[in-house]
């Protein structure tokens, strides 16, 4: 096969480090949540070129549990981004330091 | 189709699902941010099925850049404000103060990418030269088959999420 393993390697994490280095960087909710996105998509990259070359279905179908786990952290993700913009009025994250019993 | 051509189609895809990823972390403006994203989304895709898992390919469109990434604009366009949105994210993001966490993403991949080369030499031994095709029947078999444990708790899962989302989305209550 042309296209290597080390290829499919450097892209998965180079996608990964974009990822981590968004949620480092930015301090808007939505930004890290779609930062988070980015890190659960090269962590998909990874099983399904892992599954091709081993021509084995198991990894696919841990991708199919990665795309569940996406939708709903993505699901609870932005009904806590809602709800903070109604309390605070920003997404800043800096914002929630404080506490209410 | 030549081996060769789907190689430089190969790359191609590769430099643009970077380079989308790069310019989504980014943006100022959300929306922008997600278009780009949505275009990393098809990048990935296009990389599943040229290694021939084109049912993950297809999930990829429906799920992720149909689905998800809805949801994500909905909400981001719910809470956009035109200018004064993008002039508040100005202040909460300067690239000139990010080159502490540059530096520290690089020196992990960089780390990591050291660490896992044996893993990509031990991964060359055991391909036997061929572009594996998967289909939906093989997945569907196995997930249906020992699998099938998972596919309850998937369902759990997504029932808690949506149970959870319901609740977080409701109106925040007066105090007694």
């Amino acid at each position: 096969m042309m296209i290597t393993e080390q290829a499919m390697l450097f892209f998965s994490l180079a996608l990964f480090s974009i990822g981590v280095f968004g949620v480092l960087v930015r301090r808007n909710l939505i930004f890290i949540l779609i930062s988070i996105e980015i890190m659960l998509n090269a962590v998909a990259v990874l099983f399904v070129a892992a599954s091709s070359y081993h021509n084995n279905s198991d990894g696919q179908i841990m991708y199919l549990l990665v795309l569940t786990l996406a939708a709903s952290e993505a699901a609870v993700g932005l009904g806590l981004v809602i709800q903070m913009y109604r309390r605070t009025h920003t997404l800043d994250v800096d914002q929630l330091s404080s506490m209410k019993g | 189709m030549n081996q060769a051509v789907i190689e430089t189609l190969f790359y191609i895809t590769e430099g643009i699902a970077l380079i989308s990823a790069l310019l989504t972390v980014t943006r100022y403006n959300a929306v922008h941010a997600l278009l780009y994203l949505i275009i990393t989304m098809m990048a990935i895709s296009l990389i599943f099925f040229i290694l021939g898992a084109s049912f993950a390919a297809a999930l990829q469109i429906i799920i992720y850049a149909g689905a998800i990434m809805v949801l994500f604009v909905f909400v981001t366009m719910m809470l956009h404000q035109g200018d004064i949105t993008i002039k508040q994210e100005s202040m909460l993001f300067r690239p000139g103060r990010s080159i502490g966490a540059t530096f520290l993403s690089i020196i992990l991949f960089t780390e990591t990418l050291y660490l896992l080369s044996p893993l990509a030499e031990l991964m060359a031994d055991t391909n036997n030269g061929q572009i594996n095709h998967i289909g939906a029947k093989e997945i569907g078999l196995q997930l249906f088959g020992p699998y099938l444990v998972l596919v309850e708790v998937s369902a759990l899962l997504l029932l808690t999420a949506l149970i959870s989302a319901f609740h977080l989305g409701r109106r925040h209550q007066e105090q007694r």
